[in-house]
C-alpha cells in the first residue's frame, strides 16, 4: 500500500480518527447508501456512484458519479457485469480521484447485478491505488432471483475479493430467517438494508469512537483479510440493569450467526462493546468471557468504547471471519498472531497511520486476482502472472512405489479423507 | 522322522512384523503352542515381499527366537500368504456317477472334487486351498457324505483360492533359502478363521476380520463351511500414512502418535484437544490437533468396514451371519473399533479370541498372533488327517512338489 507514489493520506491531526469515505454503488448501493442514519455517520463522506441516472437523482448522497457512455443510452448495464466493468475501467481516474484523501472507504454494494458486480471490484482496485484501505459490505441475492443473478454474484464476489482488503457479505437468503410469513417485500428489503447499515456503522464505530480498548485499522485488516470467504456479522443492542446478559444471548440467538453455531466454527473474531459512560469492566468480562467460551480456537481480537449518547445501553458488534481454504491458514494465523504481539507490545504510538500489510500482501493478493478473475485479462498485473493449474498432488508416502491399491477406480493408498474431501478445519 | 517330527510351526511373514509360532501335537492329536518367535518386518509392504535380504534376516530372526523358545529344531513351515492378489471364489464340480447300482463310492467323490478343481484361471495364477463346502447329491443340497448313498449325478461346492504364482513363490524361495521346508502354504484369512473360530460360530455363521499391518483379510463361514474369503491391501500401514500425511509428520511420529493416541471413534470430548511434540530437548516442534488425528484415522478404518460390507452384501451373505463379526489383527487393539464397526455392518462385533489351542497363554491371548496360530492349526488338522507321524514325514513335500510341477 505504501509502495504507491501518491503521497500517504493522514488521519486528522489531533483527533486521530481516520477518514472514512462510504460507496454506494449500483441500484443497490445506492439505495442501501441512503438508508443509513446520516447523524450516526457523521463526518463520512458519502458518495453514490451508478449507472442508472434516475436512481442517483433520488440519492442523498454528497457526491454523486453517474458512470455513463454513449453506448448506453443512459439506460444502465442491463445487468450485465461486463458493461459495469467496462464502464468503470474507463472512468477509472474519476473513480480514484473520488477515493482521494481517505483513509478508509467502505464500499456498499448489492451484487448481481450489472453494476454492483461489474463497478465494485473495479472501485476496491481505484481505492487500493489511491492509498486507502478497502472494506466491501455486500449483499448476495435471493435464492429466487435465479441462477444468472447468483453465478454474476459468486463472481463479482470472488473478484472482489481478490482485490479488497476484507469483503463482509450478506446472503440475503439468510434474511429469510429473520422474516416471517406476512413481512412485506418493502418489510424484507428494509431488514436486509438495515443489516447492512448496522455492519457498516459497526465498522464506523470501530474506526471513529474513541476506545478504552482501542481496535486498530490492521487488527480489522489482518482479521478479514483472506478469511472474508466465510464472514459472518452481526450486531446486537440491550438496554438495562441485565443489558450484559440479554446482548450475549441476543448474539448466540443472532440467525446469521446461524444460532451462534458460526462463532464455534470462527477462527478469528473481532468484537466491539460500546456503551455509556455507566459502562463497567465487570460487565465487558462478562460478556467476553461468554463468547470466548464459545470459541475457544478463536483468535479474539476485542476493542471497547464509550459514546457519551448510549446512556444504559450496550451494543455489541461482532465480526466472526472463518479461513475457509486451508491453503493459507500458516501464514494467517501469524498475521493475526503479530498485530495480536503488536497490541500486547505496550502503548502504541499514536502516530498511527494506515499500517502497511505484510509486504508479500500485494504480491498475494495479485496471485488471487490471477487465479479468481476469470476475466483478469484486463488487469495488467494478472497478465503477467504465470498461474499453477490447482491440481493437487497427493504424495502416497510409504506407498509411493509399491504397487497402488486400485479397488473400484479408487486408489486406497491415498489417505481416505482426502478422497471424500473431508476438511480437517 | 526323529524326536520333533510332531513339531508343527506356523510362519507368518506379515507387514509389521515377522512371526513363528512352534505348536506341539500331543498323542490325541490336540495342538499345545511351545515356543513364539517375532521379528519386526522390514521388507514387507501390503503383505508381499519388497525386499528379500531384508526379509529374509527377519525370518532368520524370527525362527530362531521361537527355536530357542520352544527348544526344539525347526525343520519345516506352514506358511501363511496374503497380498492384493489373492481372490476367492465359488465353484461347482460335477460328476455322473456311471456304476450299475447308482451307489456312490468313494472314486466318485474323488473324481468330483477333481473336477471342482479344474477351474480355468489365468496361466499365471494358481489355487493355494480347493476348500469343500457341501455335496449335492442328484440336486438334494447339503450333502457332507455322500458315500454309500443312491444318485445318479453329484456336484460338489468348493471354495477356491487363488493367486498369482510368481508372488506365491517369493515367499516360498526366501523360506525354503534359509534351509526350511515349506509344508504348505495357506491364506492368512483362512489360518486366522481357524484359529479363532469355534465349530457352532462356523455353524451359525460368522465373519473374521484381521486388519494386519498391510492387509485386511476376512473369511466369511456359513452353515460350517467357508462361503467367502477376501483381501484388502489396506491395513494399519495406511492408517499411519494418512496421519503422516494429514498431521505433517514424519512416519514414525505418525505410528507412535497413532498407537498413544488413536481411536476410531471421534468423541465430543476430545474435540479442540491437542497435544504438543517435543524433539529430544523437550521443546515444543509441533502441536497436533487430536481431533484431527482422529477424524483421519477413523475415516480411514471406517472405509475399511464399508468395502468389506459392500463385498458381503454383493456376495448376498448378509442375512447368514447369525454368530457375527470377529476381529483380530494388530488393528484390532485400535480403541473404539467394534464401536465404529457395528453401525456400518450391521451386526454385534467382538474381538476374537484364539480358541481351543492350548499352550503359552500370553501368546494365545495377543490378537497379533492369530494368524500364525492359525497356521499352527491348519498344520495339526493336515498332520492329523495324514494319520500322525509317518505319513507327516512322507507326504511332507507331496503339496510344494505339485505346486512346483505347476508352475
Amino acid at each position: 500500500m505504501n509502495t504507491e507514489s501518491d503521497p500517504q493520506p493522514t488521519p486528522s491531526e489531533g483527533t486521530n480518527r481516520p477518514v472514512v469515505k462510504i460507496f454506494g454503488v449500483g441500484n443497490a448501493g445506492v439505495d442501501l447508501l441512503d438508508r443509513f442514519d446520516r447523524t450516526e455517520f457523521a463526518g463520512a463522506d458519502f458518495v453514490a456512484i451508478n449507472t442508472d441516472a434516475s436512481s442517483l437523482a433520488n440519492s442523498t448522497a454528497t457526491v454523486k458519479i453517474h458512470l455513463e457512455t454513449k453506448l448506453m443510452r443512459g439506460l444502465g448495464t442491463g445487468g450485465d457485469p461486463e458493461r459495469g466493468r467496462a464502464l468503470a475501467e474507463e472512468h477509472f481516474s474519476t473513480l480514484k480521484s473520488a477515493c482521494a484523501g481517505a483513509n478508509v472507504v467502505l464500499i456498499v454494494a448489492g451484487l448481481g447485478g450489472g453494476a454492483g458486480s461489474g463497478i465494485a471490484p473495479v472501485l476496491a482496485k481505484a481505492v487500493k491505488d489511491s492509498g486507502a484501505l478497502a472494506l466491501a459490505f455486500v449483499t448476495l441475492p435471493f435464492g429466487c432471483e435465479g441462477n444468472r443473478r447468483l453465478n454474476q454474484a459468486q463472481a463479482g464476489l470472488e473478484q472482489l475479493k481478490a482485490v479488497a482488503d476484507g469483503v463482509v457479505y450478506l446472503s440475503n437468503q439468510k434474511a429469510f430467517k429473520l422474516i416471517d410469513e406476512n413481512t412485506s417485500v418493502l418489510e424484507t428489503f428494509r431488514i436486509t438494508g438495515s443489516l447492512i447499515s448496522e455492519s457498516v456503522c459497526g465498522v464506523w464505530r470501530l474506526l471513529t469512537r474513541p476506545g478504552l480498548i482501542q481496535i486498530h485499522f490492521d487488527d480489522l485488516c489482518s482479521l478479514l483479510r483472506d478469511r472474508h470467504s466465510e464472514s459472518a456479522f452481526a450486531f446486537v443492542e440491550a438496554a438495562g440493569p441485565a443489558r450484559s446478559r440479554e446482548t450475549v444471548e441476543k448474539l448466540l440467538a443472532h440467525p446469521l450467526l446461524d444460532d451462534g453455531r458460526a462463532l464455534g466454527e470462527a477462527d478469528a473474531l473481532l468484537i466491539s462493546i460500546m456503551g455509556g459512560k455507566d459502562l463497567t469492566m465487570a460487565e465487558i468480562n462478562r460478556v467476553m468471557e461468554q463468547i470466548n467460551r464459545h470459541c475457544e480456537k478463536a483468535v479474539v481480537i476485542m476493542g471497547a468504547a464509550i459514546d457519551p449518547e448510549m446512556k444504559n445501553r450496550l451494543s455489541i458488534t461482532l465480526i466472526a471471519a472463518r479461513n475457509s481454504g486451508p491453503k493459507s491458514t500458516g501464514s494467517e494465523k501469524t498475521e493475526t498472531e503479530e498485530a495480536a504481539a503488536n497490541r500486547l507490545a505496550g502503548p502504541r504510538t499514536h502516530q498511527r497511520s494506515v499500517t502497511p500489510a505484510n509486504p508479500g500482501a500485494g504480491e498475494h493478493r495479485d496471485i488471487l486476482a490471477g487465479r479468481h478473475g476469470s476475466r483478469g485479462g484486463r488487469r495488467p498485473t494478472a497478465k503477467m502472472l504465470q498461474t499453477q493449474l490447482p491440481l493437487a498432488i497427493v504424495s502416497k508416502g510409504r506407498f509411493d512405489k509399491s504397487e497402488p491399491t486400485i479397488y473400484k477406480g479408487e486408489d486406497l493408498d491415498i489417505p481416505t479423507y482426502i478422497r471424500r474431501g473431508v476438511p480437517l478445519n | 522322522m526323529f524326536d520333533d517330527s510332531n513339531i508343527i510351526v506356523g510362519l507368518e511373514i506379515g507387514t509389521s512384523k515377522v512371526c513363528a509360532v512352534v505348536g506341539e501335537q500331543g498323542v490325541d492329536g490336540a495342538l499345545n503352542i511351545i515356543g513364539v518367535g517375532q521379528a519386526r518386518s522390514r521388507g514387507v509392504r501390503k503383505g508381499e515381499i519388497v525386499d528379500t535380504a531384508q526379509a529374509e534376516e527377519d525370518v532368520r530372526n524370527a525362527i530362531v527366537e521361537a527355536e530357542q523358545m520352544a527348544d526344539a529344531e525347526i525343520r519345516s513351515v506352514f506358511l501363511g500368504v496374503t497380498g492384493g492378489h489373492i481372490r476367492g471364489f465359488n465353484n461347482r464340480g460335477v460328476h455322473p456317477v456311471v456304476s450299475a447300482d447308482r451307489e456312490i463310492s468313494d472314486d466318485d467323490v474323488q473324481d468330483v472334487i477333481k473336477n471342482a478343481k479344474a477351474i480355468n484361471l489365468p496361466t499365471e495364477n494358481n489355487v493355494i486351498h480347493a476348500v469343500r463346502q457341501h455335496f449335492i447329491v442328484d440336486g438334494q443340497d447339503g450333502v457332507t457324505n455322500p458315500v454309500g448313498m443312491l444318485g445318479s449325478r453329484l456336484e460338489v461346492d468348493v471354495h477356491v483360492v487363488h493367486g498369482h504364482t510368481n508372488r506365491l513363490q517369493n515367499a516360498i524361495r526366501l523360506v525354503k533359502g534359509l534351509q526350511l521346508q515349506v509344508e504348505e502354504i495357506v491364506s492368512n484369512g483362512l489360518a486366522t478363521s481357524l484359529a479363532l473360530l469355534t465349530n457352532e460360530q462356523k455353524e451359525l455363521g460368522a465373519l473374521v476380520i484381521d486388519i494386519g499391518g498391510g492387509t485386511t483379510d476376512y473369511v466369511v463361514y456359513v452353515g460350517g463351511v467357508i462361503k467367502h474369503t477376501g483381501v484388502l491391501a489396506v491395513g494399519g500401514d495406511h492408517v499411519s500414512n494418512d496421519l503422516a500425511y494429514g498431521l505433517k509428520v514424519p512416519l514414525s511420529r505418525a505410528e507412535k502418535l497413532k498407537l498413544e493416541h488413536g481411536a476410531a471413534v471421534v468423541e465430543e470430548s476430545i474435540k479442540g484437544q491437542t497435544v504438543t511434540l517435543t524433539n529430544e530437548l523437550g521443546l515444543p516442534l509441533k502441536t497436533i490437533n487430536i481431533e484431527h488425528l482422529r477424524q483421519i484415522m477413523s475415516l480411514r478404518l471406517e472405509e475399511i468396514f464399508q468395502l468389506i460390507a459392500q463385498d458381503l452384501e454383493h456376495a448376498g451373505l448378509y442375512a447368514y451371519l447369525r454368530s457375527g463379526v470377529y476381529l483380530t489383527g494388530g488393528g484390532a487393539r485400535v480403541p473404539g473399533l467394534s464401536t465404529l464397526a457395528e453401525p456400518i455392518l450391521q451386526m454385534p462385533v467382538s474381538y476374537g479370541k484364539t480358541s481351543s489351542v492350548s499352550g503359552l497363554k500370553s501368546a494365545l491371548d495377543q490378537p497379533e498372533f492369530s494368524t500364525a496360530i492359525g497356521l499352527a492349526k491348519f498344520g495339526s488338522f493336515k498332520a492329523r488327517k495324514n494319520g500322525g507321524k509317518s505319513s507327516l514325514a512322507h507326504g511332507l513335500k507331496s503339496t510344494i512338489t505339485s505346486f512346483w510341477r505347476r508352475s
